[in-house]
């Protein structure tokens, strides 16, 4: 049957409590052959411990022992080192898929570790329940002990019973007649040394740090906090993950503003150190790199949308600001930032070319295509004219040899140029690429001959927007005070009690015992009351 | 103002070389003397030159600083000497609070070796690239390094426990892992001699390979090639051919570095072997009869609850923060940050075991030490081996 | 007395595991979103079946401007595609076919090319012969965006009152044209 259990005392202990909250008496039979009590939760019971009844109980226990947390810890730890075996998905080369990667870079090994799932780790389902079964593995073990420990902390009383003094790990007696000025002393001292000093019937309870003891709970509740940032996440519209590709002197809307804000790309700017201009002392390691990068910079103006107007009618802009967008320094506006994170030096923008007979290289007039604008027809004046036929931006040969496109982007532009002069009223037709031309009917009079280029730079830009971060950075936050509240002070108690003609005292400290004894050391010298014997030490001694 | 920096540091090296002797003097003087309070004078020498020489590397430091213009943690080199210093300062203070001359004797040497180790690799004074250049640099940095060298006082603290701890008496299990931490440092120790001893032969050997990607590249090899590229082909003439050829994923130079770093180490320590007639745990055990265990588990246990919170804070809390401001997310599952998150996850569980009385002492010890093991893994393997976005070419 | 403090108890007993079972259980259905979030999350579009289509005006080939909204009361084959794209041209001559027949029964098609030259979409046309049903550019990928196009092609149909009720990615087969037609007529 489960009752509370009433102490000498007259405080009321709930079942299964170990010693006296109040006064410490012992009320576990099994614990009185002890040396020393285990302070650890200040004898309250440890609320899983005494119901373990239903099902419930049963997972809630299982969630509240330390030892479960640590094993999760543990695997936790193994689990992610095994993802850094190969690199994840999303940090190999965009050369082949996947499935294909990792056993033609790393053989069987590479196949068994795709083949488990390993190449996603970190989004793969057991991973996410060992993180979650931490999470609530964390709820559950604080609430199941913070409570009583805080209960415990708030009865407790400045006249401890007997048997408690006697099992702290410090404790000693002192014989005690003329030990009433130096009782005066000791609390001077005391709170000279910043104790909280309560008195009753002449026994004296110093106490200082009791907050540390919080620390773990709400280090805790910062990692809970931190977690729900995370689970946060996954909520439609919380968190974007873009990119966003901007040529020179384009403007382009921006991803998931829901058509609001359009960006301009004025200029990309690529530095490296150079060792003439900048300081001398780095010219050894220019030397052995061969090229540092400086700075990566997209010069950006911002336009905000006017009025309103449904995607495809060109917008009426406004313009936000101007800013130079570098690593480290992020455009932001609104919920939103944009990150330089690539860019594409040198995209082909306009070719050249020049009508011009064979023979004696005569020319009779250019022909600048825009590569991704291009004109059908060209004049030339004279009879001369040119058509294009076919144009191929991102030109191949497929399985036919016939030449087809791979995408919009000109990274490889071809050509079949039609070539109308007044010699050659039906026209010549030519296939145009880089250092290829091809000239599919037979030998012809006339060619497009390669005058220039021209090109721009492209700058990448990643456009996030994360809502969940100032959670995240709240959990991290509450994650530190907990740690530093709890590592970097201590709980520490000096009790001290008239027992008939003997002063007994007794210490106690959740840790850095070396501390403590000094600090008693210090309290008691020159009052004529002995130091407490470390009754840890003593049995190791022996 | 450069070679000022670089004789600061070399000055500082052999006054923790001098340190390291004085302080094992302190603890073999204790024997002869009775119980006295306080270090002896060897002692007393003994901390003022540790102190001496900090100061002297804290004077490299700011040298280094003023010359390159940034805070001197952005390569393998400035960021191994920088934790070798916070390893140097993190033991001053423990120092001060607890009076403890034989933790020098134990702490010293492992900040030599990360010192000399680090000079192992490129020392230029490198221009900053873009992703570096923010004052988050000092911060994450130095914030991380100061963590893990107040943890790495544990480590030596452990050591220190075990040492004394171990029954030497017969082989075992224990005796065995102890002498391997041993061999591990004796292993760094080859390797830091092999490579000055070919850097100042000055040995190079240029080597035509096909990659991974089937381009042909060039490498430049600073030691005789046991384990030469894939499709190798020697351009350096006179130079040593390879006798094994390595597939093209695997870093054929830095296996051939690692290889000849364990083959001098194993003779060095066959020969230390020779020399003593007992396991190196064993030989040291004498020296550390006088300790008091108790008094080196609370330094341990201590080191990790300091540097804990420090090690959290600026290994993942500024890390965070900067990784968010300079590569959009903070948190990307790369190699570095995922052995960060180990190492902080190690010392958390290590902070909850030690609730429990059975794990002080020796069990603590070895925890101790596979949490250094993780850190080191962590500046080594991740850096050098692991691809990622902390990859430095070493 | 000691049965009143026996019910004392009893209660705190039941008090106690409902304040337990009201945990487990949310932090179970925290656990449980979390997961499934995560799995479904590729699948989540951008504009989802059900949603309203986001209305869009764009120019055709002959000039004549297309707001999608100006077809409320029809059902719509949105086609999103490019000229480099191999199961696209398969599919056109397909959805030219089926749009005869389905023309005069209320259904259009619109056929959104992701920002090609005009060149190249004219080719485009030539090649395959000339098509019957309008094609519009986006050339700053407005359009593009505000529905989150990534594979192509990508198809919605869009029903009478303007709401997505299909949506495909990749090649379509004549007969599945046909049933997506049948699907959105009025």
């Amino acid at each position: 049957m489960l009752k509370n259990v009433k102490c000498e005392c007259g405080h009321v202990n709930p079942h299964g409590t170990i010693f006296c909250e109040s006064c410490g008496k012992i009320l576990e039979e099994s614990e009185k052959d002890k040396k020393l009590i285990d302070m650890r939760y200040e004898g309250s019971a440890r609320r899983s411990q005494t119901y373990n009844k239903t099902i419930i109980d049963k997972i809630w226990n299982f969630f509240s022992s330390v030892k479960v947390g640590v094993w999760l810890i543990v695997v936790t730890l193994v689990a992610s080192a095994i993802g850094t075996i190969f690199p994840q998905e999303m940090y190999i080369p965009p050369l082949m898929p996947a499935s294909e990667y990792y056993e033609d870079q790393y053989g069987f090994f590479g196949k068994l570790y795709y083949q488990l799932g390993f190449h996603n780790l970190y989004s793969s389902w057991w991973y996410l329940i060992l993180i979650a079964s931490i999470g609530v593995s964390l709820i559950i073990c604080s609430l199941d002990r913070v409570v009583p420990l805080y209960r415990a902390l708030k009865v407790q009383r400045v006249t401890r019973h007997e048997g408690f003094l006697q099992r702290q790990r410090l404790f000693g007696v002192s014989q005690g007649d003329k030990l009433e000025d130096s009782y005066e002393k000791v609390k001077e001292k005391l709170k000279a040394k910043r104790y909280h000093v309560r008195e009753e019937d002449g026994n004296i309870l110093a106490e200082k740090g009791r907050f540390s003891r919080w620390g773990p709970y709400v280090n805790h509740v910062g990692l809970i906090i931190f977690l729900i940032g995370g689970m946060l996440r996954f909520v439609p519209g919380m968190y974007v993950d873009k990119v966003l590709w901007v040529r020179e002197g384009e403007t382009k809307v921006i991803p998931e503003t829901d058509g609001e804000y359009y960006l301009k790309s004025n200029r990309f700017i690529l530095e490296v150190y150079d060792k003439d201009k900048d300081n001398e002392v780095f010219g050894d390691a220019i030397d052995r790199a061969g090229m540092v990068a400086k700075n990566y910079q997209s010069n950006v103006t911002l336009y905000k949308k006017k009025g309103d107007t449904v995607p495809g009618e060109k917008p009426e802009l406004e313009k936000v600001k101007d800013f130079p967008i570098r690593v480290n320094e992020p455009l932001k506006f609104e919920n939103f930032a944009l990150y330089q994170s690539t860019y594409k030096l040198d995209e082909l923008n306009k070719m050249t070319f020049a009508l011009s007979e064979k023979q004696t290289n005569q020319e009779f007039g250019t022909v600048t295509v825009d590569l991704y604008d291009p004109k059908e027809k060209f004049d030339l004046g004279n009879g001369y004219s040119v058509e294009i036929v076919s144009y191929f931006p991102d030109f191949e040969f497929d399985e036919n040899g016939e030449p087809v496109t791979k995408s919009r982007i000109p990274n490889n532009p071809a050509f079949v140029f039609k070539m109308n002069t007044p010699d050659k009223p039906d026209g010549e037709v030519s296939f145009v690429a880089i250092k290829q031309t091809i000239e599919p009917f037979g030998d012809n009079t006339y060619k497009m001959a390669f005058k220039g280029i021209e090109t721009k730079n492209v700058s990448g830009l990643t456009v996030r927007k994360d809502l969940t971060l100032w959670i995240i950075a709240l959990g991290g936050l509450v994650f530190m005070i907990g740690v530093i509240q709890g590592a970097y002070w201590n709980h520490r108690r000096i009790w001290i009690r008239r027992v008939n003609n003997e002063v007994w005292v007794a210490g106690h400290t959740n840790k850095n015992w070396h501390g403590l004894k000094r600090e008693i050391g210090g309290v008691l010298e020159g009052t004529g009351i002995n130091e407490p014997v470390d009754q840890v030490q003593e049995k190791q001694e022996k | 103002m450069v070679s000022l920096s670089q004789n600061l540091l070399h000055a500082a090296f052999f006054l923790y070389l001098a340190a390291t002797v004085l302080f094992a003097g302190a603890i073999k003087d204790k024997r002869a003397k009775s119980k006295e309070a306080g270090p002896n004078k060897w002692g007393k020498l003994a901390i003022l030159i540790t102190l001496i020489g900090f100061a002297s590397q804290l004077g490299y430091f700011i040298t280094r600083w003023i010359a390159g213009g940034h805070a001197p943690v952005s390569n393998m080199f400035e960021f191994t000497t920088f934790f070798g210093m916070s390893l140097v300062g993190a033991f001053i203070v423990i120092y001060f609070i607890y009076q403890t001359p034989f933790l020098g004797v134990f702490t010293m040497p492992v900040a030599l070796l990360l010192i000399a180790f680090a000079s192992m690799f490129p020392n230029d004074i490198s221009p900053l690239i873009p992703a570096l250049q923010s004052e988050w640099l000092y911060i994450h940095v130095t914030t991380a390094a100061i963590g893990q060298a107040v943890l790495a006082v544990s480590f030596a603290a452990g050591v220190l426990y075990l040492v004394k701890d171990i029954d030497q008496t017969k082989p075992s299990k224990r005796t065995f892992w102890l002498e391997a931490v041993m061999y591990g440092l004796v292993v760094t120790l080859g390797f830091i001699i092999i490579s000055s001893v070919f850097s100042a032969m000055d040995y190079k050997a240029e080597f035509n390979w096909i990659d991974k990607g089937d381009q042909q590249v060039k490498v430049e090899y600073n030691m005789p090639a046991l384990t030469g590229p894939h499709k190798g082909e020697l351009l350096t003439e006179g130079k040593f051919d390879p006798l094994v050829e390595m597939p093209a994923i695997i870093n054929a130079k830095k296996l051939n570095t690692v290889i000849w770093s364990f083959i001098v180490g194993s003779i060095l320590y066959a020969l230390i072997r020779l020399i003593l007639r007992k396991r190196i745990g064993a030989a040291i055990q004498p020296l550390v009869k006088k300790i008091s265990l108790d008094l080196v588990d609370e330094i341990g246990y201590r080191s990790v609850l300091i540097g804990f919170p420090i090690f959290t804070l600026g290994a993942l809390i500024f890390a965070m923060i900067w990784a968010q401001i300079a590569w959009t997310r903070f948190w990307g599952w790369d190699p570095k940050e995922v052995w960060a998150l180990i190492t902080f996850l190690f010392y958390a569980a290590f902070l909850h075991l030690r609730l429990s009385k059975g794990w002080h002492g020796e069990k603590s010890a070895w925890l101790a030490v596979i949490g250094f093991a993780i850190i080191m893994f962590n500046l080594v393997a991740v850096n050098l081996i692991l691809a990622g976005l902390h990859s430095y070419a070493g | 007395m000691l049965q009143i403090k026996e019910k004392g108890n009893n209660n705190m007993k039941k008090k106690r595991l409902v304040m337990r079972t009201v945990i487990l259980t949310v932090l179970i259905a925290a656990v449980a979103y979390t997961l499934y979030a995560n799995f479904t999350k590729d699948d989540v579009k951008k504009v989802a079946v059900g949603e309203t289509a986001p209305d869009f005006a764009l120019v055709d080939m002959n000039g004549e401007q297309h707001r999608l909204s100006d077809y409320k009361g029809q059902g719509v084959f949105l086609n999103f595609w490019g000229t480099w794209c191999k199961p696209c041209e398969k599919e056109m001559p397909y959805m030219d076919n089926q749009y005869q027949q389905f023309k005069d029964e209320g259904v259009q098609v619109l056929a959104v090319n992701v920002g090609d030259s005009e060149l190249a979409v004219n080719k485009f046309a030539d090649r395959l012969g000339g098509l019957s049903f309008p094609i519009v550019i986006d050339k700053d990928g407005q359009v593009q965006t505000a529905y989150g196009i990534n594979p192509l092609p990508a198809t919605f149909m869009i029903d009478k009152d303007g709401k997505v009720v299909k949506y495909h990615t990749g090649q379509l087969t004549e007969e599945m044209i046909k049933d997506l037609m049948e699907s959105v007529k009025p």
